[in-house]
């Protein structure tokens, strides 16, 4: 195959793959505790608001390269996005019933600034683009690192907080009265989606992030009887997604981020077959 | 210590901010070893009344203490078994995980619970005759069973006072019977409090029985007839 052969020329492939592996070690331990506290639009609305970041981030480096020379615009987006984060959390525990609407407009709001911004600084963006669209063909080290240091914040605090989250997940009146401060622990959860999306919008890019971070997930929940086995089951299935699609493409006309979300939707797809018949066979119990 | 009361309210006065006083002037011991029925209409006070000595409602007025000391401060040794669980059964977690939230506090970190905390869930298990369960998923059990695995998370942090909310709400007759002999027997080392609308099982099982609306009177459960009760809601109604 065409892709292993150029792997010692061509550097960016190595780049490539340690970008989907390391997307995968975030989205496998972060997708399931989105999909079962039913978080995916926050995390959607995250994705989005941090075109904000990015915007900021090439707005400054552009017109004012004395302070902001250095800020890359994933740099932007990470901390625009972990600011939504704990905006997006504390609306989730007091908004209430205007939820839906709040942070509809936060959403627009986050995006109409970005576009702004970058619509205000000369030149032609493949920033933008590539946060857009993803750009897994071409990831540059520095990228590498900035994902290896966002994986280790993720990894280190979701280990300690494993226990919280679940509770979090698994029952918030029970926690709440066991004294688990129920807030915080929720401002800690979206951070640290916050920053598997900025991860995998390199990989996916802004418009698909949402596809990797619960379909691998979504395909393996109805399957397990543990969280933590649904964690693992999602990294390794992310792994898988993120690496062979774009190898058996590769070389092809179709676009890597294209082939890992298609391959990841069909995934999902076939994994919802069987496991519907099983959840109707539980619906006979009427507590169910 | 079996002197002490499990709990003790006196010239307990409570009310939401939106409604009259709910609960007024209400003395109340909850004793060590006691079988309490909290029973009355509907509006009467009996949730509040939980909810107060879980510490999640503060009355205006008066003073509670739980095993001794305020209710906020004892949280973790009230085991509490609500009538409508909020546990999201779409969440991949065996039963054992679920029993094990009971042992969770604030001080909790890190992935694993510790051994002492797996030996108090396979204790808590084994007093509800649930340990063949414990690597089945919640979700997948039935109601009966679901409602012992709670009555053990509710156990696994050594509580020293059970409290439970309309217990038997939605149970078949031959349910019902299992859990009175459950509780009967948990009832040998653990005080017992539990809301329900069924003065019949009150009154046939349970040692005593409060009459709440908005004040509150003891009776030994047996004296709560039929006609008592009638002249309760007629009488005691202003």
């Amino acid at each position: 195959m065409g892709f292993f052969q150029d792997f010692g020329t061509n550097p960016f492939l190595l780049t490539g793959l340690l970008a989907g592996l390391l997307a995968s070690v975030a989205c496998g331990a972060m997708g399931p505790y989105v999909i079962t506290r039913r978080i995916v639009f926050l995390a959607g609305a995250i994705a989005h608001i941090a075109i904000g970041g990015v915007g900021a981030a090439i707005f400054l480096a552009t017109r004012f390269p004395a302070g902001f020379a250095g800020v890359s615009p994933m740099q932007g987006a990470t901390v625009v996005a972990v600011v939504a984060a704990i905006v997006l959390a504390v609306l989730h525990q007091r908004a209430g019933e205007r939820l839906d609407t709040i942070v509809g407009a936060l959403w627009a709001i986050g995006m109409a600034i970005g576009l702004l911004l970058i619509k205000l600084t000369p030149g032609y963006h493949t920033e933008l683009m590539s946060y857009l669209f993803g750009n897994i063909a071409f990831v540059g080290w520095n990228y590498i690192y900035w994902m290896v240091a966002l994986d280790l914040v993720i990894i280190v605090v979701a280990v300690l907080w494993h226990r919280r989250f679940l509770a979090l997940c698994l029952d918030e009146e029970q926690a709440q009265l066991q004294g688990i401060p129920v807030l915080t622990t929720e401002i800690v959860l979206l951070v640290l989606v916050a920053l598997t999306v900025i991860v995998l919008t390199q990989v996916v890019g802004l418009i698909l992030v949402i596809a990797l971070l619960t379909l691998p997930a979504a395909a393996v929940a109805q399957r397990v009887t543990r969280m933590a086995s649904l964690i693992w089951y999602s990294i390794a299935l992310s792994a898988i997604l993120t690496t062979v699609p774009r190898i058996v493409v590769y070389g092809t006309r179709i676009s890597p981020e294209a082939a890992i979300v298609l391959v990841a939707g069909v995934v999902y797809l076939m994994a919802l077959l069987p496991a519907k018949r099983r959840k109707d066979d539980g619906a006979k119990n009427p507590a169910a | 210590m079996s002197t002490e009361p499990a709990a003790r309210l006196s010239g307990v006065t409570f009310r939401y901010p939106s409604s009259g006083k709910v609960l007024e002037s209400v003395d109340l011991e909850v004793e060590s070893r006691d079988f309490l029925g909290l029973v009355g209409p509907n509006g009467g006070g009996k949730t509040t009344l939980l909810r107060i000595l879980l510490g999640l409602l503060e009355p205006q007025q008066g003073s509670v203490t739980v095993l001794g000391q305020r209710p906020k401060d004892v949280r973790s040794r009230i085991g509490y078994v609500p009538q409508h669980s909020s546990i999201d059964l779409t969440v991949p977690a065996e039963v054992l995980d679920v029993v094990l939230m009971g042992c969770l506090s604030d001080s909790s970190w890190g992935p694993r619970f510790s051994k002492q905390h797996l030996e108090a869930a396979y204790r808590a298990l084994g007093q509800t005759g649930t340990e063949d369960l414990a690597g089945r998923r919640f979700g997948d059990l039935s109601g009966g069973q679901r409602q012992r695995v709670l009555i053990a998370r509710a156990l696994a942090a050594e509580a020293g006072l059970l409290l439970l909310d309309e217990p038997t709400a939605g149970v078949d007759i031959h349910r019902e019977r299992e859990l009175l002999d459950l509780l009967h027997r948990l009832n040998e080392r653990l005080p017992i409090v539990l809301v329900s609308h069924d003065i019949t099982l009150v009154s046939s099982h349970l040692k005593r029985a409060a009459w709440v609306n908005r004040s509150v009177v003891c009776y030994p459960a047996k004296e709560l007839s039929p006609a008592v009760i009638e002249s309760m809601y007629h009488g005691g109604d202003h």
